[in-house]
């Protein structure tokens, strides 16, 4: 498998989450059965598959906000089995989880939606610190102007900026976006997909990126996953992973490239 | 915490219904648990509960306003030739203040605050649980049910009694207004006959009912939009389940308590 250079050369490939044979179902759908999935730091893993798949379910078990059925999940050390309520707060503040519906807080200003997690996770911080804060994380994002407007007057675009800056401010040492480029234009994708690769060199972030556009998964991820029935088909890099001669894989690729020439 | 509520397997027939009934019990009464469970445990949020406060009361002050002195002048003037065709036109402040008091400032004021709030709470969670806001707050490590649960639900309980005792004395300045223009009673007159009769039992029972009253309101909004599915669709029927649920149950609540009050006070 090819791996990207950097992370071979750091501190031996520490793997910072790990999924093993995760079950999950609602009711009786079953959405993920016994999937695996490993993922090193510094690494950007694009998860595949089309919709319906389970794919945010896949990422909500990890960052906490639903529980596996039956299997094992570690994120940074942590078992998310057993962790304890606390522990998982401050797990979760090192996870940066941008929505796929971006999920901004309408009732509040861009200000109000950055500031929100520093202000009541760091009492400690002035104003000032505050402030140069959302600015950094406004500048990374080039929304700088856009800091007293409410969620409902930005675009699709700046809306999913918007929304990872919202992350970026606490320093996640994880990014985990779900379908950033999702219901945007191709210019505005390009754009968004600069951005989370510029996140990765700055922030140094491991990232699981969500999609199911192939320009997307094959411009920021080191490594490709391909979800189907509930596991991962194919994992490899994005070369790799297209070359399969899978009629489940095969179809998916001609798709994305008929459809979104 | 956990968010895979709200899945309806859809079942036929009455005993389905009933299933679906009892489950939907079961789940408002664990969520009323988790209130009482978590109410108790720092960090309290005060300063969001004072920003519900002010929400529940500015919203709906106005509006109270309107239809307690609307209630008590019409409630005056309808009561008026029935007790004249006994000659018993001097009881009017003391009947209308007892209705007031007793009865309709707190259910009057409740149904507003239910429809109004009610409305405002369950479609307000419903969205932001739909667009996975809810999940957004638990990802920056505060607790969504305390931060947006536990507030409103201590909001609507706090204020309602609060607006009750002001739709109560607005009301019995309406009534005052209209015996006033009939009867050319004096205000001083007017309040001494008004409160004739009335203990301070009655306003007490008044002021702890409307709290129960406010605390249905807040929970099963509150109930309705946490569990909010089906995207926009969910969010309208959160809303509306919110204002119609919540209306039952205080006619309900309202029955029993005067049987218990009746009971004790008689
Ligand atoms: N909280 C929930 N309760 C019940 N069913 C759920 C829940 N969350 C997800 N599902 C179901 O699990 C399946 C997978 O959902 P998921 O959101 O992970 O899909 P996805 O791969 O992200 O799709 P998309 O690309 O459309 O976002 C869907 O059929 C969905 O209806
Ligand atoms: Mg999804």
């Amino acid at each position: 498998m090819q791996k990207n250079p950097d992370i071979q050369n750091s501190q031996a490939k520490e793997t910072i989450i790990s999924v093993k044979n995760v079950y999950k179902a609602f009711g009786t759908l079953k959405v993920l059965n016994g999937i695996s999935l490993d993922v090193v730091r510094g690494e950007n893993v694009v998860v595949l598959g089309k919709s319906g798949s389970g794919k945010s379910v896949l990422i909500k078990i990890i960052a906490g906000l639903l529980k596996a059925d039956k299997g094992d999940v570690n994120v940074l050390g942590c078992d998310m089995n057993t962790i304890s309520n606390k522990d998982l707060q401050k797990l979760r503040l090192r996870i940066g989880f941008s929505f796929q519906s971006s999920a901004l807080y309408d009732s509040m200003t861009v200000r109000e939606n950055l500031e929100f997690a520093l202000v009541r996770n760091k009492p400690q911080l002035s104003r000032a610190d505050i402030d140069k804060a959302v600015k950094k994380v406004l500048d990374d994002v080039q929304l700088a102007g856009s800091i007293e407007q409410m969620p409902s007057e930005l675009s699709g675009g700046q809306t999913k900026r918007i929304g990872i800056a919202r992350t970026l401010i606490l320093e996640p040492e994880i990014m985990l976006y779900d379908e950033p480029t999702a219901g945007l234009d191709p210019v505005t994708s390009i754009e968004i997909n600069k951005l989370m690769n510029k996140v990765k060199d700055e922030y140094k972030t491991t990232s699981i990126i969500i999609t199911h556009d192939l320009t997307c998964a094959k411009t920021t991820g080191d490594r490709v996953a391909m979800l189907y029935d509930g596991k991962f088909l194919r994992q490899g890099s994005f070369e790799e992973v297209f070359q399969s001669d899978d009629v489940r894989i095969k179809n998916f690729y001609d798709y994305n490239f008929i459809t979104n020439p | 915490m956990n968010t895979e509520t709200g899945q309806t397997t859809q079942r036929a027939g009455i005993l389905g219904g009933l299933r679906d009934f009892f489950a939907g019990m079961y789940r408002l009464y664990k969520f009323i648990v988790q209130f009482f469970k978590q109410v108790f445990i720092p960090p309290y949020e005060i300063r969001e509960v004072i920003n519900q406060c002010y929400e529940v009361g500015c919203k709906t002050l106005p509006l109270i306003t309107l239809t307690g002195f609307i209630t008590g002048l019409v409630f005056t003037k309808q009561s008026r030739p029935s007790l004249s065709e006994f000659g018993a036109a001097s009881w009017l402040p003391s009947l209308v203040t007892i209705a007031i008091v007793r009865a309709l400032a707190p259910l009057v004021t409740s149904l507003i605050v239910a429809g109004k709030v009610g409305s405002n709470i369950g479609a307000e969670l419903g969205s932001m649980k739909v667009s996975e806001q809810i999940d957004a707050m638990e990802m920056t490590a505060t607790n969504p049910f305390k931060f947006l649960v536990v507030t409103r639900i201590l909001a609507c309980s706090l204020m309602l009694p609060l607006l009750v005792l002001y739709s109560g004395g607005v009301g019995i300045l309406g009534s005052y207004l209209n015996v006033h223009t009939n009867e050319l009673t004096s205000f001083r007159g007017f309040m001494n006959d008004a409160f004739s009769k009335i203990s301070f039992l009655d306003i007490f029972s008044s002021v702890i009912k409307s709290a129960v009253y406010g605390f249905t309101v807040g929970v099963i909004s509150c109930f309705q939009g946490y569990n909010a599915t089906n995207g926009t669709v969910g969010v309208g029927k959160a809303a509306n389940q919110a204002v119609v649920i919540s209306m039952f149950a205080i006619f309900l609540e309202e029955t029993v308590i005067v049987q218990f009050v009746n009971s004790f006070l008689r």
